[in-house]
């Protein structure tokens, strides 16, 4: 039963792993177009340099 | 979602300003940033040619589509004006409004729902983490390995229970504050008396912790609380876009120059200019020019009525012929919408009234829970005389009856149902409104703007004079009044060539006059053409030596008018048409469609002490209006709704707005409502089915924490399938 102290912790830290991305997610505004960005990935605009 | 846009506020001070700069108003900012609503917009390619088409245009530094709001941000140098980039929309085939930018910066990004997720994503977190540890628990984990797991479940839980379940105990908090008792009261508490007894039983290595139960209730019902306000929040975003669309703009005069100035900034005391066509933006008198104006928003009378220097015009009314300049005697919040909004404050406070259908549920509910869980422990207590075992049996009694079901019963079916309603061009405001529709016995309509476009239609025109119509048509050209408009479209319909006359001239405020083979002839209101005005709506022609000859009006009824009238009927409702208007049209629209129960000549305040009788004498009612006089009739209601293309007032006081042509898909949306209330007591029943099989197993001590979590989920996700079927 030795390895639930090395288990748990890291099956804690991949689950607030998760989190993390979900709450940065969230605040990097990435829920506020889902239809649009659904969308957009069939555009060949190239979206992910800054525009000049 | 390119990170270059949205940096979320850790690159840069700069970035973190950039959603600030993004909410504030044209006219604040040096540099522009405008917002336009797309309508039409709906796939990939319309994405790229928008932004490419909006990139293109000098001074535009960015443009990003929102497709799921249908708008677009445009951010631009100053100077750059909404019309350019609507001009260029329209090159492209897109039809654009603008947005008011102080409107919608409130609701921009939906703040309350983010935190909302949040809290749910947390929830979520740390229940799967506990129901992981609890499984090893259940399938027989024991002594220090099961307190292990179950000091890890606290640490995991107190933080999480603490952090996702605010909105419950501050509701809870509220609502035991004025001495009531709602929902979120036995929710507060069983969340809260399972962490805290678990914790004091995992301290002395018991066998039962509650932890796992704690989080799925949390979880579950925030899942409910944030369905709830999705679907809200959807029609809220709309129905604020419909507001933002009228940007109060006025033309002032000062020194004699003509500047734009938003409404709110005009003094009593200013000259406006009023261009034919446009909405009066003030109260205030005539100062000079004669027109005709349509008060039919304020009044609901067709008939346009002449305005000349000294006559009174309100905010709302449409001026038609002649540019007038206005003195204003109000601006803003003081004009007769705030008369108005003091009718709708004193109707509403008879709606306030109404209790929602989980808010009765939980008043019967709460007490029956708190009751049966003391008088367990009581019970256990004085049979054994242990206060542990006792009180682990009343946790067990408030967890297994937890209203869990109860809490996604109602915003299950409600997002469901106002899901499909939106899809049909039904923007359901208010929480409650779907519950209060289906209890609906009376439909009250308004006529003009309701049942009618307000858009005229001449009648009669195959009994009139062969020889009159050549001459009314070239007449009627040279107008753009609305009945002239109509004139001349429905004679060049019959095929109607127009005679030859000569400096054809408006009079505005009178009509057209202009010279045929050396003589006047004219086309306009009764009295300038030497008529005598009849009660109906008509223009009237004179030629040289003959009477004059008038040509009638109609409203031009709704698409679907008829259908609706048919469809409530065939439910069995009585149906009462209300207006403003004089009695002859109201009559002659209400034989059309078949209505029997009409009033004409309503004022405002009549309208609304009628349907304040109705509700009175025990019936239900649905109103239909539009227009500022149908606001306090709309407030006091039993349920109301107004089209989109109603003033604003009447769209703030009602509780569904229809979109686009979903006229005709009323007496569906009855039907859906009553279905949705159908579902909604069906899980009612469906929870306390549950609660009469898992509570005597409660109070008998044999409930295990593995049996309440599964009976959570299993009528949890009972109760939302059964919500699914709303049609």
């Amino acid at each position: 039963m030795d390895v639930l102290v090395y288990l748990i912790p890291i099956s804690l830290i991949l689950g607030g792993l998760g989190l993390g991305a979900f709450f940065w997610a969230l605040r990097s505004r990435q829920f506020d177009d889902p239809e649009g960005d659904s969308r957009r990935i069939l555009t060949g605009d190239y979206d992910e340099t800054p525009k000049p | 979602m390119s990170a270059a846009e949205y940096p979320g506020g850790f690159a840069c001070p700069g970035c973190a300003a950039a959603p600030a700069a993004l909410a504030t108003p044209s006219d604040a900012t040096p540099d522009a940033a405008i917002r336009l609503s797309l309508p039409g917009i709906h796939c990939a390619g319309c994405i790229s040619t928008v932004e490419r088409g909006l990139s293109a245009l000098p001074g535009v530094r960015s443009a990003r589509v929102n497709l799921t709001l249908k708008r677009v941000a445009i951010e631009a140098a100053p100077g750059f004006t909404a019309a350019e980039a609507i001009a260029a929309l329209d090159r492209l085939g897109h039809e654009a409004h603008e947005l008011d930018g102080d409107m919608l910066a409130a609701s921009e990004g939906d703040p309350a729902g983010r935190e909302l997720l949040m809290r749910l994503a947390v929830a979520g977190f740390a229940q799967m983490n506990v129901m992981l540890l609890s499984v090893a628990v259940w399938s027989g984990a024991e002594d220090a390995t099961r307190d292990l797991f179950h000091w890890i479940s606290a640490a995991i839980a107190v933080p999480a229970v603490g952090f996702a379940g605010r909105p419950f105990y501050a509701s809870a908090l509220a609502a035991l504050r004025g001495r009531r008792l709602n929902m979120d009261v036995p929710i507060s508490l069983a969340i809260l008396l399972a962490v805290g007894v678990s914790i004091w039983e995992t301290a002395l290595s018991g066998q039962h912790a509650y932890f796992d139960a704690a989080l799925s209730l949390t979880f579950f019902l925030l899942g409910g609380r944030y369905l709830d306000h999705r679907s809200r929040s959807a029609a809220r975003s709309a129905a604020q876009e419909l507001a933002a669309l009228e940007v109060p703009r006025a033309v002032r005069l000062r020194d004699g120059a003509e500047e734009v100035v938003r409404t709110a900034d005009l003094a009593p005391g200013d000259l406006v200019r009023v261009r034919p066509g446009g909405r009066v933006p003030v109260d205030g008198a005539v100062a000079e020019g004669t027109s005709e104006i349509d008060r039919s928003a304020m009044t609901g009378e067709t008939l346009p009525a002449f305005a000349g220097p000294g006559d009174a015009v309100l905010a709302g009314e449409i001026n038609l012929t002649g540019p007038l300049t206005v003195r204003v005697a109000a601006a803003g919040q003081d004009t007769a919408l705030a008369r108005i909004a003091a009718l709708v404050a004193v109707a509403e406070s008879g709606r306030a009234n109404y209790s929602a259908l989980a808010d009765r549920a939980a008043r019967a509910y709460a007490p029956v829970v708190h009751l049966l869980a003391l008088a367990a422990f009581l019970g256990w207590f004085w049979a054994t005389g242990e206060a542990r075992l006792a009180l682990n049996i009343a946790v067990a009694v408030l967890i297994i009856t937890c209203p869990c079901a109860l809490g996604l019963a109602v915003p299950a079916v409600t997002s469901t149902a106002s899901g499909r309603l939106y899809r049909r061009g039904f923007l359901i405001k208010s929480a409650t409104a779907l519950e209060r529709l289906a209890a609906v016995d009376t439909v009250v309509y308004d006529k003009t703007g309701t049942l009618t476009l307000g858009a005229p239609e001449p009648l009669g025109l195959d009994a009139a004079d062969p020889d009159d119509l050549p001459v009314a048509l070239a007449l009627a050209r040279a107008s753009a009044h609305p009945l002239a408009a109509a004139l001349a479209r429905a004679l060049e319909a019959r095929g109607v060539a127009p005679a030859p006359v000569e400096a054809p001239r408006e009079v505005p405020g009178y009509g057209v006059e202009a010279m045929l083979q050396g003589h006047t002839v004219r086309l306009g209101r009764a009295g300038w053409v030497g008529a005598e005005a009849g009660s109906e709506t008509a223009t009237w022609l004179a030629r040289p030596g003959r009477a004059p000859v008038g040509f009638a009006f109609a409203d031009r009824l709704r698409p679907g008018a008829e259908a609706v009238v048919a469809g409530f009927a065939g439910r069995g409702l009585r149906q009462i048409l209300l207006s403003g208007d004089v009695a002859a049209p109201v009559a002659a629209l209400a034989g059309r469609i078949g209505l029997t129960e009409f009033r004409a000549g309503m004022t405002p305040e009549e309208k609304a002490v009628f349907v304040t009788r109705l509700a009175a004498e025990g019936h239900r009612v649905l109103m239909i209006g539009d227009g500022l006089n149908d606001t306090a009739a709309l407030a006091a209601a039993h349920v109301s709704v107004s089209p989109a293309s109603a003033v604003d007032a009447a769209r703030v006081a009602s509780d569904i707005v229809l979109l686009g042509e979903g006229f005709a898909a009323l007496p569906g949306m009855l039907d859906t409502a009553r279905s949705a209330v159908r579902r909604i007591r069906e899980n009612f029943a469906i929870s306390a089915a549950y609660n009469l099989i898992a509570v005597p197993v409660a109070l008998f001590g044999l409930a295990t924490p593995l049996m309440a979590a599964l009976a959570m989920s299993a009528s949890s996700i009972s109760v939302t399938l059964n919500a699914m079927r709303v049609r």
